[in-house]
């Protein structure tokens, strides 16, 4: 019975997932919203921007570089100390843990 | 617990492969510019290189490769690395991390934003490695 359900289930949820499939755009499509230069309200999204001139800035061929490391640089400032307090809580948990313990 | 000890072929083969990990984590930092790739993944191929030996043999053979006391500062080394290259800027007259801005003489600023990303990728790489080293130092600290 309890086999039934879950099949049942993930068969529903296939469907589901198919059903939402149906209306996604065709991939590189020049006309989807992801690949015009305007959004919705009629403002300039930064991609255009990006995509154009991203070689021209840092003379870099890799556009994922330049937006990474260039455009967004204080996102990955962000990251690294996200990365960075990670490691600060391992050491002050475990450490502080095992010398309790001797 | 049973007393473990160390297989001279295991370690024979991670010292062959660790150096070929390392120097292709060094390519994937460097070579961020032209292909997929940066300091984040560099960095984990590099704490994969070290983790290898540090499985491989005990804590006394990997403390000669790299000292488990050398990881948090080379963390903070690392992210003081980024946080200096904007701060730089910053002081130069631009916005912080605007690498047009840095002042280093005989370049202009598209060839200075490419030497400015390739500094903050090595600083990223830096606290990358020394983490993932440092979490699995503090984890392994019980065990032996």
């Amino acid at each position: 019975m309890k086999n039934f359900i879950q099949f049942f289930l993930i068969i529903c949820f296939t469907g589901l997932l198919l059903f939402a499939a149906m209306d996604l755009p065709y991939r590189g499509e020049a006309g989807n919203q992801m690949n015009r230069e305007t959004s919705i309200t009629g403002t300039e999204v930064p991609g255009n921007y990006y995509v154009q001139e991203a070689y021209n800035d840092a003379h870099t061929n890799n556009m994922v570089t330049v937006v990474l490391g260039d455009y967004r640089s204080v996102d990955t400032l962000g990251e690294q100390i996200v990365i960075f307090t990670a490691g600060m809580i391992c050491f002050l948990l475990l450490r502080k843990h095992e010398e309790e313990e001797e | 617990m049973k007393k473990r000890v160390a297989s001279p072929i295991v370690l024979l083969g991670s010292r062959l492969l660790s150096p070929y990990i390392m120097l292709f984590g060094l390519y994937v930092i460097f070579h961020g510019h032209y292909s997929p790739g940066g300091g984040f993944q560099g960095g984990t191929l590099l704490a994969a290189s070290l983790l290898l030996i540090r499985i491989s043999s005990g804590r006394r053979i990997s403390r000669i490769q790299f000292s488990d006391y050398l990881t948090t500062p080379l963390a903070v080394i690392g992210v003081l690395i980024y946080f200096g290259t904007g701060l730089t800027a910053l002081l130069a007259g631009g916005y912080f991390l605007d690498y047009g801005q840095l002042p280093i003489p005989g370049l202009d600023a598209p060839d200075l934003r490419y030497w400015g990303i390739l500094i903050i990728e090595l600083g990223i790489g830096l606290t990358v490695m020394a983490v993932l080293v440092s979490i699995f130092d503090d984890m392994i600290r019980g065990e032996d």
